[in-house]
């Protein structure tokens, strides 16, 4: 398959190198050259500079074919806006984002955008945690 | 009328401004704590400390009764969700966005944005008016930009010079609507009108005839 990440933080450059290691066509996404550093050395995917709202990034990223598009940055709106371009200006079959907000993230579910918050499941498992 | 500003930098205050002393029910959400002293202190009480794209601060001030929400912070995401979280969740009626990049206007429209406003655009096209040189001059954006009115200057060696408007054919859909010439003023063409250097013809037409139409009359 191949996968568009946006975001090199700790969660996209994690998520990009499972991905390319389990065989997949992964290209990185981020405006900060040095968040590119978090890939590993031996990293097989693609990493590329640039702003992911704009269209020449995603076009040289390769949008135009891709099959799942990812969007991890810490901005939830930037998250929803970047997918909801590549969604209905792309068609990229599937979508993904973070969002931490919890009812933007249920909104943006109802309106085609599956969305992961990471607020709702650190806080449940940090509570199975506690109660054991 | 009830309107739900978000964002209350220079846009948002002067905005603000107009609108209350246009006798409307106005309420600007603003996130930074120093920034809405300031605005308290000059508009009073119509600011609301808080992210306009979060769904409890646009439940706090009432957004469900709100006739329109204008978004007008400085990012272009925050005020595309601004606006989509006041149609989805508070069925406002009507959402207007500030965009600062004009080729995210595309997105905020199919997305569901009522109006866009791109500052970018606007003055660039004002620039351009200015710029004597420039060949081909945006006049008007009519029917929402689907059409646009067009200035062009008919420069030395063009080789419609000598020509009638019968002698050469527009791009569908593009109409000849006036030619303004040097020390006459406006002429009304039609088929046998000829062309002269320096003529500037003005043009009916849309995004995608723009560089046909500047081959057909600019061409050498």
């Amino acid at each position: 398959m191949k996968i568009i990440i946006m975001g090199c933080g700790r969660v996209g450059a994690r998520l990009a190198e499972a991905l390319s290691s389990a065989g997949n066509d992964v290209t990185i996404i981020d405006t900060e050259p040095f968040a590119l550093r978090k890939l590993p050395e031996d990293f097989k995917g693609t990493a590329l500079v640039g702003n992911g709202l704009a269209e020449e990034t995603l076009v040289k990223a390769g949008i135009e074919s891709a099959d799942v598009f990812v969007s991890c940055t810490p901005g939830d709106n930037r998250n929803v806006m970047a997918c909801q371009i590549a969604k209905h200006i792309y068609n990229v079959p599937k979508i993904v984002s973070r969002v931490y907000d919890p009812i933007r993230a249920e909104m943006y579910r109802g309106l085609g955008i599956e969305s992961v918050s990471p607020t709702t499941v650190i806080a449940d498992l940090l509570k199975q945690k506690i109660e054991g | 009328m009830y309107i739900v500003i978000v964002g209350g930098g220079e846009v948002g205050y002067h905005l603000t401004r107009i609108l209350l002393s246009d006798g409307h029910e106005v309420l600007v959400l603003e996130q930074n704590p120093a920034r809405c002293e300031v605005l308290c202190e000059e508009l009073g009480g119509v600011v609301y400390r808080g992210d306009g794209c979060e769904a409890a601060t646009l439940d706090a001030v009432g957004t469900g009764r709100a006739d329109m929400l204008i978004a007008v912070t400085d990012g272009d995401e925050d005020n595309l969700v601004a606006c989509q979280v006041a149609k989805h969740k508070f069925n406002v009626p009507r959402t207007i966005a500030r965009v600062t990049n004009p080729k995210n206007e595309k997105i905020f429209k199919i997305l569901g944005v009522d109006v866009t406003v791109c500052s970018t655009k606007r003055i660039l096209e004002n620039i351009e008016q200015e710029l004597p040189s420039h060949p081909i001059i945006p006049l008007l954006q009519v029917k929402g930009g689907s059409a646009e009115v067009i200035e062009v200057k008919i420069p030395p060696g063009s080789k419609v010079i000598g020509k009638t408007f019968g002698d050469f054919k527009m791009p569908f859909g593009s109409f000849v609507l006036l030619v303004i010439r040097k020390d006459i003023g406006p002429i009304l063409p039609t088929t046998e009108t000829t062309l002269y250097e320096e003529d500037e013809v003005i043009v009916i037409t849309n995004a995608e005839s723009q560089d046909a139409i500047r081959s057909i009359l600019m061409g050498k």
